[in-house]
C-alpha cells in the first residue's frame, strides 16, 4: 500500500519494523518527530518510550535497556549528537547494541537549527576518543530513512555495536509516496548457555538478568569482563572487532550505481544531495557527456575496494556533499591520479543539480575551482 | 544479620582486592550493603549494581550480582533504561559526591523527580578520591582540597535537603560511623517501591583527612560522628553546624514503572478503540 510519509515518521515505522521495543530521547530540531512518532506507537505495543533530562541519558538509557536484551535507540541532531558522543564509545567499548540516528543540521554549534547539513560524517567516526569499530549509514530518499534504519538495527544487532544513521533536516521533514517492502529481520544470538560463556569479544549476547552474573565496563577488560589495564586483552577484543568489520565491509556497503559503466566524469555523493547528483548525471548525459554517480549508503567502513575502482576508472571525480570535503578527503585517498574535486556547502540550502552539474564541467577542464 | 563469613557469597571474589586505601569508608558501605542484601534475601541474579566513575562507584566490581560500570556521572541514566525495559530487577546505583552532584547533579534530580524504583547510594566523603583529592560540591566551606587549597568558598549541596525537593519518596543520611545503622536503611530503600535515596558520609584518610589534617580512619569516623546528630534527637537550634541523619522521607507515591505499565494499558484499549 502506497503511504504518503514523512521521513522523521519512516525512521520511526522502520525502527518498529525492526523490533525496537526501547526509545528514550531528548527533543531536538530537526530530528523531534521521531521521538514524537516512537511516544504514540511504543506503549500501544507494549514497548517503553521515555523522555530523558538530556542526550547523555537518553543514550545512557538506551544502552541500560540494550543490557536486558531490548532493540533499543535514540534519535538526535547535531548538538545532541555531540553530547552522545562519550556514551557512543562506551556502547563500543562494551559490545552494546543500538542504534543512534542523527538528522544533521548546519553547525557547529547552534548553526542552523533547521536547515539540512551533512557535517557529521566524520564526528560520527570518529567523535568518541580512541579508536573503535564503527557502523554509519544515510539515506536519500523517505524509503530509504525506512530501510536504512532496519539495516541499522540489523547490523548492530549482528554485530555489537551502536549504529549510527545519519539524515538530515530536508530528508526528515521531507514526504514521499511510498510503499515499504519487506524486509529481514536479524535479532542478536543469545548463548545456548550461562556455564563458561565469557560475554565479550563474542557475537553472541547475554542480557543481564538471565543468571549469568558478570561485570560490564567502560575499562579496559577482558573476554570475561573482568578489568585488565595491560595484559592485551583489551588490545585484542578491539583489533579483533575492528578486523572483522573490515573483513566483512563489503557485505556491510551499500551504494547504488548510476549510468557508471562508461563514465569519465564520476560523481560521488550520498544522503539528499545524492539526488541532486543524480539529476545532474541526467542533465549532463543529455549534453553528450559521460557522467555518472555512485552513490554511498554506507559512510563507514568505507566501501574501500569499490570506490578504488570506480575512482581509479574515471578521468574526474566531484564529491558534492553539504559540508565542507569530509567525504571528499576520504575519497581523495583511495583515488590514485584521478583528480578529485569537493564540492562543498555549509550556507543550510541543498546543492542544486545545476550547480553540481557545471561543478562536473569544470572538474572535466582540469579548473580546481569547481566551487 | 549474620556474620561475615556468610556475606561472602555476595562478594565477587576473583575481583579481590578491592581499590580502596586503607582506612577508607566505601569497604564499610559495602558490608552493609551485603548485609541488607542478606537480611532481604536478595536474588542476586535478578540484581544489577550500576556504578559511575569513581571510588564509590567501583562497587559493582566487588558484588556477585549483576554489575555496570559506567560513565561519570551517568549511572542513573543506564539504571533507569535497566528498570524501565526490565521492572522486575532490583537495580541500585553506587555513586560518589562528585560522581552524583556534580557531573551528575541532573540526572540526579530527574530520577527523584521520575520516582522510578531505584535504590541510590551516594557515598559522600566530601572531596574527589581517584582523581587525587579536588574540591566537591559536598566539600563543606573552608576544607582544604587540591583544588582549594585555601580553603573552600563555595557552599555545598545539602544531598538531602536537594533530594526532598527534587521529590524522591524515600531519603535518608547516615554515616560509616552508624555501623548497625547503615545495613537497616539501606534494607528499607531497597524494600521502597519508589526512588529511594540515602546519603552516606564516608571517610577518605588519604585525601580529605590528610589535606584537612584530620587525621585517618578512627579519627575520620570521630569527625563524621561530631558533625552529625540523629533526626530525632534534634531541635531547630541545635542544628546549626550539625548535620540531621535519619530518615527524612518515606511515604509512597506512584511510581514509574508502574505508570508506565498502567499508561501502556491505556494506550492499547485507545488503540484498540
Amino acid at each position: 500500500m502506497e503511504q504518503l510519509i514523512q521521513g522523521n515518521e519512516a525512521c520511526a515505522l522502520g525502527a518498529l519494523r525492526a523490533g525496537c521495543s526501547f526509545f528514550a530521547g531528548y527533543p531536538i530540531s530537526p530530528s523531534s518527530e521521531i521521538m514524537e512518532w516512537m511516544a504514540r506507537l511504543l506503549p500501544p505495543r507494549g514497548g517503553v518510550f521515555v523522555q530523558m533530562e538530556d542526550e547523555l541519558a537518553s543514550l545512557g538509557a538506551v544502552i541500560g535497556a540494550s543490557w536486558t536484551g531490548a532493540k533499543a535507540m535514540t534519535a538526535t541532531s547535531g548538538p545532541g549528537f555531540s553530547l552522545m558522543q562519550e556514551h557512543i564509545g562506551y556502547a563500543a567499548m562494551t559490545e552494546t547494541p543500538c542504534v543512534i540516528v542523527d538528522s544533521q543540521r548546519v553547525g557547529p554549534s547552534t548553526g542552523m537549527p533547521t536547515m539540512p547539513a551533512q557535517g557529521d560524517v566524520m564526528q560520527a567516526r570518529w567523535g568518541s576518543h580512541g579508536d573503535r569499530p564503527a557502523i554509519v549509514l544515510t539515506a536519500s530518499s523517505v524509503r530509504d530513512t525506512y530501510e536504512m534504519t532496519v539495516e541499522a538495527f540489523n547490523l548492530s544487532e549482528t554485530y555489537r555495536l551502536p549504529v549510527v544513521l545519519l539524515l538530515d533536516a530536508t530528508l526528515s521533514h521531507m514526504r514521499e509516496n511510498v510503499t515499504f517492502r519487506e524486509i529481514d529481520v536479524i535479532t542478536r544470538a543469545r548463548p545456548a548457555s550461562a556455564e563458561g560463556f565469557e560475554p565479550f569479544g563474542s557475537p553472541e549476547f547475554m542480557p543481564l538478568g538471565n543468571g549469568a552474573r558478570f561485570m560490564v565496563t567502560g575499562l579496559a577488560h577482558d573476554e570475561t569482563g573482568h578489568q585488565r589495564a595491560s595484559n592485551g586483552a583489551a588490545d585484542r577484543l578491539l583489533r579483533r572487532a575492528i578486523d572483522r568489520l573490515d573483513a566483512e565491509a563489503e557485505r556491510i556497503a551499500h551504494t547504488r550505481r548510476y549510468q557508471l559503466e562508461d563514465a569519465s566524469l564520476v560523481f560521488i555523493s550520498y544522503g539528499i544531495t545524492a539526488r541532486a547528483a543524480r539529476a545532474a548525471v541526467d542533465e549532463l548525459r543529455a549534453e553528450g557527456i559521460r557522467a555518472g554517480l555512485l552513490e554511498l549508503l554506507t559512510l563507514w567502513p568505507v566501501p574501500d575496494p569499490l570506490v578504488g575502482s570506480v575512482a581509479r576508472d574515471a578521468d574526474a571525480i566531484v564529491v558534492p556533499e553539504l559540508n565542507l570535503g569530509q567525504v571528499a578527503l576520504l575519497v581523495r585517498a583511495r583515488a590514485g591520479a584521478t583528480p578529485t574535486f569537493p564540492l562543498g556547502r555549509v550556507n543550510g540550502t541543498l546543492l542544486r543539480p545545476d550547480e553540481i552539474a557545471s561543478a562536473g564541467r569544470a572538474a572535466l577542464h582540469g579548473d580546481r575551482n569547481v566551487r | 544479620m549474620r556474620r561475615g563469613e556468610d556475606l561472602r557469597r555476595y562478594l565477587r571474589q576473583e575481583a579481590m582486592p578491592n581499590v580502596w586505601c586503607p582506612g577508607c569508608g566505601h569497604g564499610n558501605v559495602m558490608t552493609a550493603l551485603t548485609k541488607a542484601c542478606d537480611a532481604t534475601q536478595l536474588d542476586l541474579d535478578n540484581t544489577v549494581v550500576v556504578g559511575g566513575i569513581g571510588c564509590a562507584s567501583r562497587m559493582p566490581f566487588f558484588l556477585n550480582t549483576n554489575a555496570m560500570h559506567t560513565t561519570h556521572g551517568r549511572a542513573l541514566t543506564f539504571a533507569t533504561g535497566i528498570k524501565l525495559a526490565r521492572p522486575d530487577l532490583t537495580v541500585i546505583a553506587v555513586m560518589g559526591d562528585g560522581d552524583a552532584l556534580a557531573i551528575g547533579g541532573n540526572h540526579l534530580i530527574h530520577a527523584c523527580r521520575r520516582n522510578i524504583d531505584l535504590t541510590a547510594l551516594i557515598l559522600n566523603n566530601e572531596i574527589y578520591g581517584m582523581t587525587g583529592g579536588q574540591l566537591a560540591p559536598s566539600t563543606p566551606q573552608g576544607m582544604r582540597s587540591a583544588t582549594s587549597p585555601f580553603g573552600s568558598i563555595e557552599m555545598p549541596f545539602d544531598t538531602v535537603e536537594l533530594a526532598l525537593a527534587a521529590g524522591a519518596t524515600y531519603v535518608a543520611r547516615t554515616t560509616t560511623f552508624d555501623f548497625d545503622e547503615m545495613p537497616r536503611l539501606i534494607q528499607a530503600a531497597l524494600a521502597h517501591p519508589g526512588f529511594s535515596l540515602i546519603e552516606i558520609l564516608t571517610q577518605c584518610p588519604t585525601y580529605f583527612g590528610r589535606l584537612n589534617k584530620l587525621g585517618a580512619g578512627r579519627a575520620l569516623l570521630d569527625y563524621e560522628k561530631d558533625m552529625t546528630e540523629p533526626l530525632e534527637t534534634l531541635t531547630r537550634e541545635d542544628l546549626a553546624g550539625k548535620l540531621p541523619t535519619g530518615v527524612f522521607r518515606d511515604e509512597i507515591r506512584p511510581e514509574y514503572t508502574r505508570r508506565y505499565a498502567a499508561l501502556c494499558e491505556r494506550a492499547r484499549k485507545g488503540a484498540r478503540d
